[in-house]
């Protein structure tokens, strides 16, 4: 299994979105007051400021805005992964996440801006957070 | 030109000339570039009366620096915001001395990042246990990966193309082989070849984090520095002509659910600086622009108006940048972050080297060079990230 670093706890804005990850639920807030999409998690809406937003579970469809493919990172969890390539998905309920592409032979050449993706959740032998990742769809 | 604004000069400047230094510490870098800079501008230790300081060197910052030094400074200002830092600090000190709280304010840095073998761009990064951070690790987004998706989107929205980006490369290293200290430091970091590049040596360097290449990657030196800052007044007693901070922008700019992140934070930041120095791009003879990625300098020459979003591939070509070619302003005529001098956070140099310009002092001298702009980018193209422009001018 991958070994990914782990999100850290306690971190209260981001803990939701991490206990839905378990579940297999890529989870996103909208505000209860403009329905602005808030993501990344916080307790309050970028667009006004409100303090109420909903939790919510996305479909887990998108399309890459746009990405790139690692060569080289000296940090133990991915030294030995080879080529990965790191992407800005959109998600179809409007939030943009950084995320990875799996799925691929060659990322190098097999990935494009606009692709159609889909979420799977990536058990990781580091810890017991499954971690959200996108696969062509 | 409008009447310039006399409110504030740099007056001294100091450059680390060594790029690996084993030798001295951080804070030793600082301190003694302080002393050179003051020396430059024929000022005094006991003048310093503002420290602006980004934190860097060992148990340096708002509390440490200022009893290293052994200096009692009456506005003590710490702004951090990456890379810019200095562009920032500039505009602070700016307006800390033009409303009459500072007379002799000093800017330093000092960082050991090649002696330390820091992996500034292929680390891991982030740590987790915060808002961003815990969204962000477990993806291995290196610091080069977040430009390179800048560059991504940039060639797929608007056709740029790799070779257009190694143009900004190879008018940077052109600069720096004509810098003595340049090509020590590309000798002393084991730079494949101390020589001029060509685009195709660009493209056939190995690919760091598609579609960026390594001869489109800064390097990671030690290093440092130091600049005085004065009041018009002071100005008046130093012992080189002074010259002038016209005008200051400031802004920051992140991943947002719907963003371009083709366009930086010097959007925000550079129409306020050349608003209120009341002059305009076209005027520019110097452009000094963080050069952390050719991708970098690109996105901010359309970003300070130098050409429209888009349109910076066909802008670079045929070696414009360069500082004996007509056409575009001269690039980072000190060889740059891509090829003289990064250990982490650039940001002061791009002071320096338009100060070293606008006095005729450089080794890539544009003739008669009248106004620099400096601008600085902190922290991640494409994701959170700061902007910080300076305009300067000779006196
Ligand atoms: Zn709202």
């Amino acid at each position: 299994m991958p070994n990914r670093p782990q999100p850290q706890f306690p971190e209260l804005d981001s803990q939701p979105f991490w206990e839905g990850a378990k579940n297999g639920e890529l989870r996103y807030q909208t505000c209860d007051d403009c329905k602005e999409v808030v993501f990344y998690p916080r307790a309050h809406c970028t667009k006004c400021g409100s303090g109420k937003t909903t939790w919510r579970t996305s479909k887990g469809t998108g399309t890459i805005y746009t990405y790139s493919v690692v060569r080289q990172n000296r940090s133990p969890a991915f030294a030995d992964l080879g080529a990965y390539a790191v992407a800005y998905v959109d998600v179809d309920e409007g939030f943009r996440m950084l995320t990875n592409i799996v799925g691929v032979d060659d990322p190098t050449k097999q990935i494009k801006v606009g692709m159609k993706v889909k979420v799977e959740f990536e058990k990781q032998d580091s810890g017991e957070y499954p971690i959200p990742v996108f696969r062509p769809a | 030109m409008a009447k310039k604004r006399r409110d504030a000069a740099v007056v001294g400047i100091y450059e680390w000339p060594k790029r690996v230094d084993p030798s001295v510490s951080a804070m030793q870098i600082k301190a003694a570039s302080i002393r050179r800079a003051l020396e430059d501008a024929g000022l005094d230790w006991k003048d310093i009366d503002a420290i602006y300081d980004a934190g860097d060197g060992e148990g340096g910052g708002g509390l440490g620096l200022a009893a290293y030094l052994g200096v009692r400074p009456t506005v003590i200002d710490t702004t951090q915001v990456g890379g810019s830092s200095y562009e920032f600090q500039a505009a602070h000190a700016l307006r800390d001395i033009a409303a009459g709280k500072a007379d002799v304010a000093v800017l330093s840095y000092g960082s050991k990042a090649a002696t330390q073998r820091i992996p500034i761009g292929t680390g891991g990064r982030g740590v987790g246990g915060n808002w961003q951070g815990n969204m962000e690790i477990p993806y291995g987004a290196t610091l080069i990966s977040n430009y390179a998706m800048v560059a991504t989107r940039h060639m797929h929205q608007y056709g740029t193309t790799s070779e257009q980006l190694a143009e900004i490369s190879v008018a940077t290293r052109a600069h720096a082989m004509r810098n003595p200290e340049a090509v020590q430091a590309m000798a002393d970091l084991q730079f494949v070849g101390v020589n001029e590049i060509t685009v195709d040596d660009v493209l056939n360097s190995r690919m760091i984090a598609d579609p960026l290449h390594l001869l489109e990657c800064c390097m990671v030196s030690d290093g440092g520095g130091a600049a005085i800052i004065v009041s018009g007044d002071v100005a008046k007693k130093t012992k080189k002509k002074p010259v002038w901070i016209l005008g200051s922008g400031e802004a920051t700019s992140y991943r947002t659910n719907d963003g371009d992140i083709t366009v930086s934070a010097g959007a925000q930041s550079a129409p306020i600086a050349f608003g209120e120095a009341d002059v305009k791009p076209k005027d520019v003879d110097i452009a000094m622009i963080y050069d952390s990625f050719s991708i970098t300098v690109a996105v901010c020459l359309e970003d300070l108006g130098f050409c429209k979003k888009g349109e910076v591939g066909d802008y670079v070509k045929g070696g414009v940048l360069r500082w004996d070619k007509k056409g575009a302003p001269a690039l980072n005529t000190d060889g740059g972050g891509l090829s003289s001098n990064h250990p982490g956070m650039r940001g002061l140099f791009l002071l320096l080297e338009s100060v070293r310009q606008l006095r005729g002092e450089s080794t890539s001298q544009v003739p008669n060079a009248k106004l620099a702009v400096a601008h600085g980018n902190g922290g991640l193209l494409g994701a959170t990230h700061t902007g910080g422009t300076v305009i300067l001018a000779a006196d």
